[in-house]
């Protein structure tokens, strides 16, 4: 794992507001890491259970009642893909809040606009790709804001990401196997301005 | 003039100025003289209503851009809008931000700047799609050499709505002919329930005729007894007097249509005949018109009324009839000499039915179906723009219906054969299915 970063690199820019007192006790956060950590978990675990449970389960793979389509809303009977299901929710938290972001990436995209574009998400999907288990850490500045920036493997944990992805016209790979790291979640924290 | 006069006669001038101007500013709803610049035609009509877009005084472009939400979210996410803000609010897309600010509509739709308006209200460079698609070409080896400005405008790509235009619908209808021999419109659900119930359209028997003495009220019963309304027994004061605690009204409004008629009350007023109606001003009329309309119509305003006469409801009349009564374009001149126009006269003559008949309605107004729960309403979608501009916009909803996609992608590029009201065949031929084939069987299309 790379430990470009600290827990001295606190997220803090709420709970340091309003410390112009040098009579309060400095107040502390949680490390950047743990915080991303933590929303990997929950994103990991829906991410997941929604591949296993419903498309694996009910899709083609399985009991065939529901047809897993990147064009559900033209399809009777159709159901988001597992990847347009976390995209939904990352556009559905850019609603409610910017404190984080999060988007789901590959090196090996179908499609091309989830390629990596920064150089840490170049940088952090490549390590990740070669360090099968470990996350990356990192920081860059994008416009005007420095940010703290996660990337974990997204790993095909059912027949039906490797199937779609190997037999996808606009995938550049069709050996995908389970349990091999297939892209990337790539967290970003906007850090306190110095 | 002494000094001392001009002095005065400035002081006077100011005043008087002032006064104009600061009233219109400060107790006036529409302020002409404050108006930066004319608006787009979409907007045109009600530009001197300015807080419809500035609702609050030295308000920021999230102010603005909720004004945008407000009137146009509804529909972007009825087309599954391709571009939508979410699309950019992710960091990672800083540097295209910092090019162009696609979190904001303003950022292409700039108003009060007719000299850099083009149609649709767009004031970006034409090769707008570069700042962020500049490599297509490396996805997409077909694209080489292909000029940015022709990506919008050749009938491949729009920006919003790509749902006739994306590539595995492209290859879904492929193989389609130009004519679809059993292609038929879907029949509203109102008029699908008249003909399974039986219900008859004849004339209904008031129960009391007292209040037919005058000769204006029974030439108005009569239309009425014949009407739809008298069918379903609506009777007069369903419209005229809803709330019996309230005066008699001759002349009915909009609202009172929207009791019952709510979804097509919400088009109109969202649509080029309602939307001054939707903010309270008076109704448009042909004589506001950017387009050219009849002269003799000029002093007709837009309500329900206008296109269904009140009493009659005829909805035969309001899907022809009407629309050439006011509008004056070579589209819709062209219109009674079209193979469209035979349909519908075949239709009026008894030789088709109503399905298989096109109106100017049919294009403009088409039918649209719905899902409630598991069932499938047809409504009349009375805001003409969800199937005006770009005008692939109306391929899945209308053309298709009786047409193949390829003919309908050629047909609505081909600028001549529109203003003849598709009169002959399309002298363009988009090349996107042929592309999309080639992508999947190179074989097959590849020279």
């Amino acid at each position: 794992m790379k430990k470009g970063l600290t827990a001295s690199a606190l997220l803090a820019t709420s709970l340091l507001g309003g410390c112009g007192g040098s009579e309060e006790p400095a107040k502390t956060g949680i490390a950047p890491e743990v915080f991303t950590d933590s929303l990997f978990a929950v994103m990991n675990s829906d991410r997941a259970n929604y591949t296993k449970l419903i498309v694996q389960r009910l899709g083609p793979n399985g009991a065939d009642a529901i047809k897993p389509n990147e064009h559900w809303e033209d399809m009777e009977g159709s159901a988001p893909l597992p990847a347009q299901m976390f995209r939904y929710g990352a556009e559905g938290v850019a609603e409610v809040t910017d404190t984080f972001t999060y988007s789901l990436q590959s090196l090996w995209p179908v499609n091309k606009q989830n390629a990596p574009k920064t150089d840490v998400e170049k940088e952090g999907l490549q390590f990740i790709a070669d360090n099968p288990g470990q996350n990356f850490y990192g920081e860059e500045t994008l416009g005007d804001t420095t940010y703290f920036t996660a990337v974990y493997p997204d790993v095909a944990v059912s027949p039906a990401c490797t199937s779609c992805h190997n037999d996808h016209k606009d995938s550049p790979r069709s050996d995908f196997e389970i349990g091999e790291v297939m892209g990337g979640v790539v967290i970003r924290l906007p850090l306190p301005k110095t | 003039m002494s000094t001392k006069s001009l002095w005065f006669l400035w002081l006077i001038s100011t005043l008087v100025l002032s006064g104009v101007l600061g009233y219109e500013l400060f107790a006036e709803s529409q302020k002409p003289h404050f108006l930066p610049g004319q608006t787009s035609l979409g907007h045109f009509q009600i530009e001197l209503e300015c807080s419809a877009c500035h609702t609050e005084s030295f308000a920021d472009q999230q102010a603005i851009q909720q004004s945008c939400v407000d009137c146009h979210g509804a529909e972007l996410d009825a087309v599954r809008d391709s571009h939508p803000r979410s699309k950019f609010t992710d960091p990672r897309n800083a540097d295209r931000l910092a090019r162009i600010d696609a979190r904001y509509c303003v950022s292409c739709h700039s108003e009060h700047t007719p000299e850099t308006t083009r149609l649709m209200g767009v004031t970006q460079p034409q090769d707008f799609c570069a700042y962020c698609h500049e490599d297509i070409a490396d996805e997409r080896p077909s694209h080489e050499g292909m000029g940015f400005q022709t990506c919008a405008s050749s009938g491949c790509h729009n920006y919003h709505d790509n749902q006739a235009l994306y590539e595995d619908f492209l290859l879904e209808h492929a193989s389609e002919p130009a004519l679809i021999v059993a292609g038929k419109l879907p029949l509203t659900s109102m008029e699908e329930l008249i003909q399974v119930s039986g219900v008859s359209w004849s004339p209904y028997q008031p129960a009391s005729g007292e209040t037919l003495k005058q000769q204006g009220w029974q030439e108005a019963h009569e239309q009425w007894t014949s009407s739809a309304h008298g069918a379903a027994d609506v009777g007069c004061v369903n419209c005229h007097q809803p709330d019996t605690d309230e005066a008699w009204a001759d002349q009915p409004g909009t609202e009172v249509c929207a009791t019952c008629h709510e979804s097509e009350a919400k088009g109109f007023l969202a649509g080029r005949h309602g939307m001054r109606l939707a903010q309270d001003l008076p109704p448009m009329t042909p004589a506001q018109a950017r387009l050219p309309m009849k002269e003799n119509a000029s002093h007709k305003e837009l309500t329900c009324n206008s296109c269904h006469s009140p009493h009659e409801q005829n909805t035969t009349t309001a899907a022809v009839e009407a629309c050439l009564g006011c509008h004056n374009d070579d589209h819709t001149l062209a219109f009674e000499q079209s193979p469209h126009h035979d349909t519908w006269v075949s239709f009026l003559e008894g030789g088709v039915s109503r399905e298989e008949a096109v109106s100017c309605a049919t294009c403009h107004l088409p039918r649209t179906e719905y899902k409630q729960f598991s069932n499938t309403i047809v409504r009349v979608d009375h805001n003409q723009n969800n199937t005006l501009r770009p005008n692939e916009k109306m391929i899945r909803t209308t053309c298709m219906h009786c047409h193949g996609l390829g003919f309908s992608l050629d047909a609505l590029a081909s600028e001549d054969l529109i203003q003849s009201n598709f009169t002959g065949l399309p002298a363009t031929h988009i090349q996107s299915i042929d592309m999309a084939l080639d992508r999947i069987e190179p074989s097959n299309t590849t020279p």
